[in-house]
């Protein structure tokens, strides 16, 4: 016979395995002198330890898998959880990181089996509306003989878990009166206190609202006769639930009527189209030989393949007689989400130095050499990818187009794609920058692109770049001053 | 109330072709002080399983199967003979009410068919979210299917009320799209989802970053906290398994998207005559889901995937990750006692429970095979390919070692 036996409470509670513990641990008792019992067994057992208040001294991470653990079915839950505190207070201080030590795996699969069973007890309760004190249901609301609206359910936890499920129910449920009823206790909430009561009988629960042959008629729908596949239906809503589940009656004849049901819709198929609904009416493409039109016919672009991974084309932005037009390299991954050029952050640094020069954003027009976003995947990232000379090619088209319909006086290229885009040659930026020249219909300029500042590591390189980019800006608004800002 | 039950069976029917039922990932609320009825708690509950094995979490349903739309694969096409109907917004409001207080349900997955124009039927949907939110009072999920031409006043108020949104991609590749839902194109699809990112980050973002105190993270408004998800149709087109990765990659990298739905193009009463016959076996959609773990949650990029996959398609008989590890056997076998995390999760039969389980175990005890057996569902999986104190792995040398792990002949299911 064991020297100690602790009987315990069933309620599902850590208080009375905390006390036990307190005892046990104060005197040393080794697991193997201790019985653990339930409420009702006496002293036959063994002696109870004297009461102990010392804090027990565990890691946490205890407590939160004892106070699962307790909530087990299984007698032997407070055996098993005193042996594993005994060797966490003996020299194995780390044993619960140990998931792989036969007695921290049996634990642990018992605290995920009581947090199991919680879950399926907050998908499988079912409520059935009665009405207290009145006339009969009228199927909504309150009913009409002044009696009020209650919320029943019947329900089978495999765990003593009920107590602990209170706060999910009443967090949801607040606003309703409403009885859980189980074989092991019932709980009560009329809108303001939570009460427990012993446990009744499968027939002290309601019968059928109206409501459960909407939620049936729900299910069956929802059913794809075409995909059956029960087995991962029973993995997670086991028979066990089935007799307290209104939908689950259908199954057998879902699952019966699946194969023909099937058979039909293929050899039904294909059927020819019997237009009964008029086709949508599109908005009318805008027309003629205009900016408008060309941003239009721009959207499906698909001359190289950059179009395929993109969001969208990513057009220029301005006035349509812009006197002067900025072109970029491409859009980056901010642009390419909003649609827009130069509104990341090269396009904040741009705005910033435009500001600084002395020139209104609002009356330039603003492109890119090549109108969709070119990038490789880094895991979650998109990171950006120089477009290639093919791609520039491809895209020119467009630009071209644009600088016809703009006619601008004067036309910025900003870094090396833009430049070799305008100039039609591979450009040294360093070399041609800052000069204004003739070219076929406008006069041309070359600068830096905004995010080659944003590149450079060193605070004082980037400070000085940005000041000759200002300067540069500044050569715009001397050669043409409609785009200065109006102080 | 017979002609709203009738309207229900052929609105849930028409609904159920959407794979999304998640309602995980929501603002945590309660009803708590009285006034309205229900709670999210941050993860999703399935309150109920279908024979078709899938999860019924929301009561989704459409508010109308008309639509003006005619893509080749959705049986509420323009084109099909189904029959139609279309839900009050009141119905919808009280059937949500009523089947949330019997704990039948997380809350609403609303979608709807195009009717007279995008803006119109995007209001309907934001009607049915506002009544459900300001005048009940309801705290439960709310997602809502986006219409990507809609309004972007209309858009933020959708994010207002809803949990989640989402935007369906519908088809792997533009080409697809093109054949298969011609109303429909690749940029107003992806600008929609990129205008609902920049809106998340904006908001969520902010919300996250700025605000240490609880009570004021509170008080802020929130947009679409679960995100946005989306949709993608299998095997009604050509694309293969690797232009279907590629695209999903594309999509979470680009869009921040929660999930992917990848859905086998099923069979549907009335099909159109420009679809293939013959649906792809369910078992494809299967990998792709698997496929998409490892990218998301293994550290695989998507090329690794699909590269060890012949043709592009993905292995029907053996998993992806299992496929990836016979095709660089070079790699194993894995000491499980010194591997790093990186490996371990390529590790077939170790998912990242099991690694996390092995990374502290370790620490204080060296493993041995029973060790190891206890930490996973099956260890006769891992033997190959992992070597512990007490196990020296013999088959990994064979040509046949795929034969190992492919089940047995049975006969098949339907479409299996």
């Amino acid at each position: 016979m064991a020297r100690w036996h602790l009987a315990l409470a069933d309620d599902g509670d850590l208080a009375s395995f905390q006390d036990a513990a307190r005892r046990l641990t104060a005197i040393d008792a080794s697991p193997d002198d201790v019985t653990f019992g339930g409420p009702e067994e006496g002293v036959l057992f063994g002696q109870s330890p004297p009461p102990a208040d010392a804090p027990l001294g565990v890691p946490r991470a205890f407590v939160s898998l004892a106070s699962l653990v307790v909530a087990h079915a299984d007698p032997l839950r407070f055996a098993l959880l005193y042996r594993l505190l005994w060797r966490l207070l003996h020299g194995e201080r780390h044993l619960l990181q140990v998931s792989a030590d036969p007695l921290v795996h049996r634990l642990e699969m018992m605290a995920r089996a009581v947090r199991r069973d919680m879950h399926k007890m907050t998908a499988f309760v079912r409520f059935r509306r009665v009405i207290v004190d009145g006339g009969p249901d009228d199927g909504r609301g309150d009913g009409p003989g002044g009696g009020h609206e209650h919320y029943v359910a019947w329900f089978e936890p495999e765990h003593l878990i009920l107590r602990r499920m209170q706060d999910f129910f009443c967090d949801r449920f607040a606003s309703m009166r409403w009885s859980i009823l189980t074989p092991r206790g019932c709980m009560h909430w009329d809108k303001a206190t939570i009460r427990f009561t012993p446990g009744v009988t499968r027939s002290e629960a309601p019968p059928a609202d109206g409501l459960e042959a909407w939620w049936q008629a729900y299910y069956r729908a929802m059913f794809n006769p075409a995909r059956i596949n029960p087995e991962a239906m029973r993995a997670e809503m086991p028979r066990k639930y089935w007799h307290n589940l209104p939908e689950a009656a259908l199954i057998p004849e879902l699952l019966q009527q699946a194969p023909a049901r099937t058979e039909a819709m293929l050899e039904a198929a294909p059927v020819t189209a019997r237009k009964s609904i008029p086709a949508p009416r599109h908005t009318p493409a805008p027309e003629g030989d205009t900016l408008a039109a060309l941003r239009h016919a721009s959207t499906s672009c698909a001359r190289c393949s950059l179009h395929a991974p993109a969001t969208q084309t990513v057009f220029g932005e301005g006035p349509p007689d812009a006197p002067v037009i900025f072109i970029g390299e491409q859009p980056g991954d901010q642009e390419d989400l909003a649609g827009r050029p130069f509104v990341g952050p090269a396009g904040q640094l741009f705005d910033r130095a435009l500001a600084e020069a002395g020139l209104d954003r609002r009356l330039i027009y603003v492109t890119n050499a090549v109108k969709h976003f070119k990038f490789v995947l880094r895991g979650k990232r998109r990171i950006h990818q120089k477009p290639d000379a093919g791609e520039i090619e491809a895209c020119h088209w467009w630009l071209a187009e644009e600088l016809r319909l703009i006619r601008p006086r004067l036309a910025v290229a900003m870094g090396a794609t833009a430049a070799r885009a305008l100039t039609g040659r591979a450009v040294t930026i360093g070399r041609e920058r800052g000069r204004i020249t003739s070219m076929a219909h406008f006069h041309g300029l070359i600068t830096v692109h905004p995010s080659f500042l944003l590149r450079l590591p060193d605070k004082a390189a980037q400070k000085a770049e940005y000041r000759r980019f200002v300067e540069d800006l500044a050569i715009v608004g001397n050669e043409v001053s409609d785009v200065r800002l109006v102080a | 109330m017979t002609d709203t039950l009738a309207k229900l069976e052929i609105l849930a029917d028409a609904a159920k072709y959407d794979a999304s039922c998640a309602s995980s990932g929501g603002a945590r609320r309660n009803s708590r002080d009285g006034k309205g009825l229900g709670s999210t708690t941050g993860s999703g509950i399935c309150h109920s399983y279908t024979p078709d094995g899938r999860c019924v979490s929301l009561l989704k349903i459409l508010l109308t199967n008309f639509c003006l739309y005619d893509c080749a694969y959705c049986i509420n096409r323009r084109s099909s003979d189904v029959r139609r109907a279309r839900f009050t917004v009141d119905e919808i409001v009280e059937l949500t009410l009523d089947f949330y207080k019997r704990n039948y349900i997380e809350g609403l997955f609303l979608s709807s068919g195009i009717i007279r124009n995008a803006d119109y039927t995007m209001e309907q949907l934001v009607l049915v979210a506002r009544k459900l939110r300001l005048e009940h009072q309801f705290r439960g999920y709310i997602h809502l299917k986006t219409i990507p031409e809609a309004s972007r006043e209309l858009l933020d108020e959708a994010g207002r009320h809803a949990d989640r949104l989402s935007i369906n991609i519908e088809l792997p590749t533009e080409a697809g799209l093109k054949q298969l839902a011609p109303e429909k194109t690749q940029p107003s699809i992806r600008g929609a989802m990129a205008s609902l990112k920049l809106k998340i980050d904006a908001v969520e973002g902010e919300r996250r970053v700025s605000l240490r105190s609880d009570a004021a993270r509170r008080a802020r408004p929130r947009f679409a906290p679960a995100g946005q998800s989306t949709q993608m149709i299998v095997g009604a087109d050509a694309a293969d398994d690797a232009a279907i990765l590629a695209t999903s990659a594309g999509l979470y990298a680009g869009y921040g998207l929660r999930r992917v739905y990848y859905s086998a193009f099923s069979p549907i009463p009335a099909a159109s005559s420009i679809l293939p016959v013959k649906p792809p076996p369910l078992m494809r959609e299967h990998r792709l889901y698997q496929a998409d773990w490892l990218i998301r949650f293994y550290g695989f990029a998507h090329e690794e995937v699909t590269k060890a996959a012949p043709g592009g398609m993905l292995d029907l008989e053996i998993d992806p990750k299992l496929a990836w590890a016979l095709a660089h056997r070079e790699q194993f076998p894995v000491d499980i006692n010194r591997a790093a995390k990186e490996m371990l999760l390529r590790v077939p039969g170790l998912g990242t429970r099991a690694v996390a389980a092995v990374l502290r175990s370790r620490r204080h005890r060296r493993l041995r095979l029973e060790d190891l057996a206890r930490l996973t569902v099956s260890v006769k999986k891992l033997l190959p390919f992992v070597s512990l104190p007490d196990h020296r792995p013999l088959l990994l040398d064979r040509q046949d070692l795929r034969q190992h792990f492919v089940p047995p002949p049975r006969q098949l299911p339907l479409f299996g």
